[in-house]
């Protein structure tokens, strides 16, 4: 057998093809990913291996009520937001599915909230929700709505919802136009066909529409809670986690404990107990895909 | 496409005028205002010059005397060039790593079809739904330890995490629609693997290494916080995390050259974006849908 047919053999060639990929993916990846789960079982700081101390990061945070209420913050800003951003997101991908002047340039032009470094838009955000010199607060003042300027980032609750209003914006682009690359792929022949049947605009979104487009919409709103849940730049760049903690996501306190404050094993336990969310999300992923073979007539896996 | 498209607007003569504003472009209208209005103002606070930026009796939606000094202070005055210098060259080398490695890999799962290739598949797949957020504390023990903490290593070795999945998944779905019987004549014809992959395989697969290339390049461009994490110097930063944490000194925050280094560090690809529009979203759809 000569050299090159040796290397022809399907499976010496497949592991020579795959050996760049997997060995950078191996190092910094999979290998990360046990090391994180362990830090989180160990008191490790910055500078000193940690030792092995079981569930006690896990304890503690537990009763920790700062990493409580950042639980508690992630959800809702996960929750809020991928219920706005699927809601815009439809919105907007019907309205572009339509016949529009310009429509391919809209189209673009849509999309630019996603393609730019959000580290640097929320620094725009930033500008816009600040406390002295708002241009938000600047119009509503001169519309005669507020008498004084808005706290945009210093109220609990307003912070809340200024950051989600933040990556709601950012969000829906990418909900918008994979969503209209699903709508693409309805053949108009359903919607003349319901027209047919006397269906109303609203019977057609609801019977047809929704419908075909379920199992994309299942895995676009999976990625989107993914980004929503795992999300730290918005909130690092807006409020650094405050004000008194109130809009810190478990992967910006993960940040401030383990980077910030030294505490490698307490932050990684964070960072580990993201997982089971996130797995969720995927199962969830998953489910919504099969129904796309059982609907296209493909047996179930 | 075309073709499509033109028959949906068939039935639209049915709605009336002012129904169509109602429902169409006044709806449209508003969600372009509030996705622009950012980078609007994003601009307008650049060039503006201080003394109009913290006036409340001047009408903030315009400038009265633009200025060039917020660039000016950015250009000459900071580390901007550097961290712009730094983004180009992590971004560069890292898209060009990850997708000659994902090039081989998506090869080899996708028509190799060795021992477990489809296993491989779906483990790319779940690398590629591995958040960073959850990586970074590991990686940085790592980086460190491997004494690549506060270089532009650290970045270039890093990303690839997150790019080798997403270009090799994207790149599946490429080869997966070039048909196998251009190899099998290739390989009567005496073609070696290699052969095959460089003289038939990836011509045809050129606007999948464009779409890869181009999200992988954004992707890079816009990562944050592993290079917040993995970098502590100003002259080893990348743009937005030097923009981020090195522009805002203490309490007074210096809005105009905030906004000028939000502007020029969005315009690269937003530019590369404008080029490449259809490429850009053919590679986030078909990441998303397989």
């Amino acid at each position: 057998m000569s050299v090159s047919r040796f290397f022809d053999n399907r499976n010496t060639l497949g592991a020579l093809f795959l050996l760049p990929a997997a060995a950078l993916l191996l190092v910094f990846l999979t290998y990360p990913l046990g090391l994180g789960t362990w830090l989180g079982f160990t008191n490790a700081k910055i500078g000193r291996a940690g030792e092995w101390i079981g569930l006690e990061n896990f304890q503690f945070l537990f009763g920790d009520a700062v990493a409580r209420l950042s639980l508690f913050n992630t959800l809702f800003y996960t929750l809020v937001a991928s219920v706005f951003k699927f809601v815009l997101g439809l919105w907007l991908a019907l309205l572009l599915n339509k016949s529009l002047p310009f429509k391919a340039v809209l189209r673009a032009v849509v999309l630019l909230p996603f393609i730019v470094p959000t580290a640097l838009s929320a620094l725009a955000f930033w500008w816009l929700y600040d406390a002295q010199f708002s241009v938000l607060s600047w119009t509503l003042a001169k519309m005669g709505l507020i008498d004084s300027y808005i706290n945009f980032l210093g109220d609990p609750w307003l912070a809340r919802l200024s950051t989600i209003a933040a990556n709601i914006w950012r969000g829906v682009p990418f909900v918008a136009i994979t969503l209209l690359a699903g709508l693409q792929t309805i053949s108009p022949s359903l919607y003349e066909a319901a027209a047919l049947d006397g269906a109303t605009e609203w019977q057609k979104f609801w019977h047809v529409t929704l419908p075909m487009l379920t199992p994309i919409i299942a895995v676009v709103m999976t990625f989107s809670v993914l980004f929503t849940f795992t999300d730290f730049q918005l909130i690092y760049v807006l409020t650094r986690g405050g004000p008194l903690n109130a809009t810190h996501l478990m992967a910006t306190l993960s940040f401030q404990r383990a980077i910030l404050g030294g505490a490698l094993g307490e932050g990684a336990a964070l960072a580990t107990a993201m997982v089971p969310f996130l797995l969720a999300a995927i199962t969830f992923s998953y489910f919504g895909l099969q129904r796309r073979a059982w609907q296209q007539g493909g047996a179930d896996k | 496409m075309s073709d499509k498209l033109e028959e949906r607007s068939g039935m639209d003569y049915l709605q009336t005028l002012p129904r169509r504003w109602i429902t169409l472009y006044i709806p449209m209208l508003v969600f372009l205002v509030v996705l622009l209005f950012p980078f609007y103002w994003m601009a307008m606070t650049a060039f503006k010059p201080n003394e109009e930026l913290v006036s409340r009796a001047t009408n903030p939606f315009w400038i009265v005397s633009p200025t060039l000094a917020h660039f000016e202070k950015l250009l000459f005055r900071t580390d901007y060039p550097q961290w712009m210098w730094n983004t180009i060259v992590v971004s560069v080398v890292s898209t060009f790593a990850s997708l000659a490695a994902s090039v081989l890999a998506a090869y080899a799962i996708e028509r190799l079809r060795f021992r477990g290739a489809k296993q491989t598949g779906l483990a790319i797949f779940l690398a590629y739904l591995v958040p960073p957020s959850i990586l970074f504390i590991p990686l940085a023990a790592i980086v460190v330890q491997l004494g690549l903490f506060d270089t532009r290593w650290a970045l270039i070795l890093t990303y690839p995490t997150f790019l080798i999945p997403f270009c090799t998944w994207l790149l599946m779905g490429y080869f997966r629609s070039i048909p196998f019987e251009l190899e099998e004549c290739a390989l009567i014809d005496g073609a070696t693997r290699w052969q095959i992959l460089v003289k038939i395989i990836l011509p045809l697969a050129v606007p999948g290494l464009i779409s890869a290339g181009i999200f992988a390049f954004t992707l890079s461009w816009n990562e944050f916080i592993y290079a917040l994490t993995f970098v502590s110097s100003s002259e080893t930063k990348t743009v937005p995390v030097g923009v981020v944490t090195e522009l805002v000194e203490g309490d007074v925050y210096h809005w105009g050259s905030l906004m000028a280094g939000a502007l020029l560090g969005s315009l690269p690809v937003a530019v590369l974006y404008s080029f490449f529009v259809e490429y850009y979203v053919s590679g986030m759809t078909g990441a998303v849908k397989e």
